[in-house]
């Protein structure tokens, strides 16, 4: 087994401030543990990517212990799905020792001074555990303090637990009635606080139950679709079916014939570049949302189709592949792969495309916004309440200090809802309508609208030699990038992008190199549940399994081969000019082929790897770093002779490090891996003359139950390294190990994605009958 | 138009254009928001209500077409299976949105009603129109064979 190092560097070189503020009112005691967020702002901004809004000062996470001794804690991140309100409680909970039952959790406004807000990333228990922890110990050591001088005794003598701090004599007192004490103390230093041992962890670790879900399954707990205020109207909004165009001519008299229907709005097309501004269009404002969508049925609109009318799905992979067959930008370089390739005794190239994307959450945007004068506050399913803040301050023109973002629970987000166009629209039409506006965005919307994940091109090439080892691997990528959508005429993937999967590929191959062409984009392009790792993943590992068939080698030991002898890898000594690893510091989270070798090792054991298999079935495997965490993945498949194609069985492993709550995480390991499959299999968004074709879910199809595997086994590796991510890393490998099993059961490679479309929409080619 | 539906056994005064679907009704006239919108189309099943004890999808059902009908929501939704089922998500933490668990709920209790064992083609058959996007399938299928069990 292969650990991270130890942790040896001082809370202060970790990024810690000293503990720098307290507040207190009526007998509640709060404190806040600062987390200087400059090291992570500067993460942020590589490869173009925009700078976190809100980052830079006093950010904290606030804990409330009230005279009765329960405890709320202010969650800064937002919760959907990934199961953050248990995940921070847990940690919180664990070191100001307290009991479950009195932790309540208060969702935070979107604000400054929580740090980094963004919920995505894979990060909210990546980057806060061991800062959640320390909040709550320094809280016990006050407690424990203020006890100690009530009674006149040495406060090394005291101890809290369980909500209640113990002397040497066995006098008690629970936190509840020290608080107002406590908040008087001065606070700690960083000396005097004690973490716990791991051994003695109570929640951290363990599976504990969600605190939504018992709401949930009652239909209660507030989306942001769920929001209603007093004197709400509701809107629903015709936008430009292309990208930066505009209303060109308008009837809406039919509309205002609609029952229900109060009136339309126009909504002023943005300039580029498209950043989180509202699309502009036509919006209809109506007494309910069904008036609002049957009044924009009547909208009678001529669009300007603008710069992107040209754009064509079909037309732009076809040149983006010409792009990835010629030689690229040179951006990490090992060797010489040319004269290895040259000199190979068999060489394999392979092309390959992934289109793009929706995230396609259950609940599509939505956000609401009511007006005090020249101050609004907005509801909204968000991931990135500060970018929301920045955005409807500068949409609105009024000063950051006027806006007031509440978050509300997410019914999914997957990137969709980090960018906050919705809110921006909410906030511009309550103020035109003066009455509160819920703004929902239909499935057509959702679909139309987006910020999509990236349509790319690969190529990849190998060089044999005579014994079957690869002694060469080139590997060229070519996407329109996500800074495009920040920085007019951005075309080059970004470094930001590149260490999505590409530059950090971590095979022992003496010769290698990455290559990347340009692509200009044609529609938003933006964050997707583990964004360019998606088609990174693809390429690299479908191409292990190619090159492995070349050797004539068995995929997964070949696997293990290419990723050579366990080692640590840092991609910057190979010409990769910016590496950020995902905003966290290389010494605690390194690239480690001895953490790839054993989830390898581990998955392959779960599936039973290389046993017989039936004929028209196949497994396939494959694995892939993300967000600091490793993740495999074995999929069986079951191919009919019709080409009928069933996924009877899964297997993943995961190697995250520490985990919050193994349960959760296990969800995440299911649902990760089958976002995957789902993309693999069906997803994809076609834009013609510009527009998005796909409409709903009948043709942005989704993984049903019937679909999804019958068994899936899922196994997290105990380890003690630092905590890595969770809820993206699985949906990686899910996408290459299901082509893969194809390529077993069939001999048919999939080298485009998704696997059914066009004249394929159920099945395979037949197979050959002989 | 004005009408009177009986919602959770309430008799209750609804008034709104003619022809609206019966989520919006719920949702938007009478704050029920239990009841999901997904797609309108009937394609995601998260606006599954009961209607005269079957699962129904309440964003295609013009709501003054349900004259004397029971309609059920999340809200109200009780009885031997839909604690069965209530206590079986929260067993295995189910969910993780929720979003689309009021629909799924919903569509599961209706299955239990009719069929006390269902196996995994009963169940695939019963739950293909519940779409979710945190692919919760896998907990779903377990806990509805789990709350079987415990009727």
């Amino acid at each position: 087994m292969f650990h991270a190092p130890t942790q040896t560097r001082t809370l202060a070189e970790r990024g810690f401030a000293p503990i720098t503020r307290r507040s207190f009112g009526a007998g509640t005691f709060a404190v806040a543990v600062a987390l200087v967020g400059g090291r992570a702002m500067a993460d942020q901004t590589a490869g173009g990517l925009p700078v976190t809004p809100g980052g830079e000062v006093d950010p904290g996470l606030f804990i409330a212990i009230e005279p009765d001794g329960s405890v709320k804690l202010t969650c800064h991140r937002s919760e959907m799905g990934q199961q953050t309100w248990t995940a921070m409680a847990q940690i919180l909970a664990d070191e100001l020792d307290v009991p479950w039952e009195q932790v309540e959790v208060v969702q935070a406004e979107g604000h400054p001074r929580y740090g980094d807000q963004n919920t995505d990333g894979s990060r909210s228990v990546r980057w806060n555990m061991e800062r959640l922890r320390l909040t709550g110990a320094a809280m016990r050591t006050m407690l424990v303090a203020a006890a100690a001088e009530r009674w006149g005794v040495d406060a090394g003598s005291c101890r809290g637990e369980n909500g209640v701090v113990t002397g040497p004599d066995g006098r008690m007192a629970p936190y509840g009635d020290l608080a107002a004490a406590a908040a008087e103390r001065a606070l700690p230093g960083e000396d005097e606080i004690r973490l716990k041992d791991r051994s003695e962890w109570r929640y951290i670790g363990k599976p504990v139950a969600s605190l939504t879900v018992p709401l949930i399954v009652r239909g209660q707990g507030t989306f942001g679709i769920d929001m209603r205020l007093p004197d709400m109207v509701y809107a629903v909004i015709a936008r430009p079916p292309v990208v930066f165009g505009s209303v060109a001519s308008l009837d809406d008299s039919a509309t205002l014939e609609v029952p229900g229907v109060l009136r339309t709005v126009r909504l002023a097309s943005p300039e580029p570049p498209a950043l989180f501004k509202p699309l502009g269009g036509v919006a209809v404002i109506a007494e309910d949302t069904y008036a609002a969508i049957r009044g924009r049925d009547e909208l009678i609109v001529d669009w300007n189709a603008g710069p992107n009318g040209g754009y064509d799905t079909e037309a732009f992979v076809a040149e983006m592949q010409e792009t990835a067959r010629q030689p690229g930008a040179v951006r990490r370089d090992r060797g010489d792969v040319e004269a290895a390739l040259a000199s190979a005794d068999r060489r394999i190239a392979a092309d390959y495309v992934v289109p793009h994307l929706s995230q396609a959450p259950m609940e599509p945007p939505v956000a609401t916004a009511r007006w005090d004068g020249d101050r609004v506050e907005c509801w909204a399913c968000t991931q990135a309440p500060q970018a929301a803040r920045s955005t409807v301050a500068a949409v609105c023109g009024v000063p950051e200090e006027n806006v007031t973002i509440n978050v509300t629970w997410l019914g999914g987000g997957f990137g969709r809802k980090s960018k906050p166009d919705y809110v921006a629209e909410a906030a511009l039409l309550a103020r035109e309508v003066g009455r509160p506006v819920k703004v929902t965005w239909t499935r057509e919307d959702d679909l139309r609208h987006g910020y999509y994940h990236a349509v790319s091109a690969q190529h990849m090439e190998g060089g044999l030699d005579s014994e079957g080892n690869t002694t060469a691997f080139l590997h060229r990528t070519v996407f329109p990038p996500i800074p495009s959508t920040f920085v007019p005429g951005a075309e080059t993937p970004s470094w930001g992008e590149l260490r999505l999967g590409a530059s950090d590929t971590p095979f022992a191959t003496p010769n290698l190199r990455l290559e990347t062409g340009d692509a200009p984009a044609h529609l938003r392009i933006g964050w997707l549940r583990s964004v360019a790792n998606i088609y990174h993943a693809f390429a690299v590992q479908s191409f292990a399994h190619e090159l492995a068939d070349a050797a004539g080698r068995d995929p997964k030991d070949y696997l293990l081969e290419l990723i050579g002898p366990p080692r640590l890898i840092d991609p910057r000594d190979e010409g990769v000019e910016e590496y950020d690893n995902y905003g966290s510091p290389m010494e605690d989270y390194p690239i480690d082929t001895g953490r790839m070798r054993n989830i390898i090792e581990t998955v392959a054991g779960m599936a039973d790897w290389g046993r017989d298999m039936p004929r028209g079935s196949g497994l396939g495997i494959a694995m892939h770093r993300s967000f600091c965490t490793y993740s495999a993945t074995v999929v069986e498949v079951a191919v009919d002779d019709e080409g009928r194609l069933t996924i009877p069985a899964v297997w993943s492993a995961l190697d995250a490090g520490t985990v919050a709550n193994p349960r959760h995480t296990a969800a995440q390991i299911e649902g990760g891996t089958l976002y995957g499959l789902s993309n693999a299999l069906y997803g994809a968004i076609t834009a013609s003359g510009g527009a998005v074709e796909q409409w709903n879910f009948p043709d942005f199809r989704v993984m049903r139950m019937n679909e999804a595997p019958r068994r899936m086994e899922t196994h997290i590796v105990e380890s003690d390294a630092p905590p890595g991510g969770v809820g993206e890393p699985p949906t990686p490998p899910a996408a290459p190990a299901l082509t893969n099993a194809i390529f077993a059961a069939t001999g048919e490679r999939i080298r485009r994605l998704p696997i059914f479309s066009g004249d394929r929409r159920d099945r395979l080619a037949p197979r050959d009958q002989s | 138009m004005r009408m009177t539906l009986n919602i959770n056994g309430t008799e209750t005064e609804v008034d709104a254009p003619e022809g609206t679907p019966l989520l919006w009704v719920l949702r938007d006239r009478l704050g029920m928001t239990g009841t999901k919108f997904g797609c309108g189309i009937a394609q995601c099943g998260a606006c599954t209500v009961h209607v005269d004890g079957e699962a129904w999808r309440a964003c295609v059902t013009p709501f003054d077409s349900l004259e004397g009908a029971a309609v059920t929501t999340i809200e109200g939704v009780a009885g031997p299976e839909a604690d069965a089922i209530r206590a079986a998500w929260a067993a295995i933490d189910v969910p993780q949105c929720g979003y689309c668990q009021s629909g799924q709920i919903m569509s599961a209790v209706a299955l239990l009603q009719g069929n006390g064992a269902p196996d995994d083609d009963a169940i695939d058959d019963a739950m293909a129109g519940n779409l979710c996007r945190c692919a919760t399938y896998m907990r779903i299928r377990q806990a509805i064979k789990d709350a079987a069990t415990l009727i």
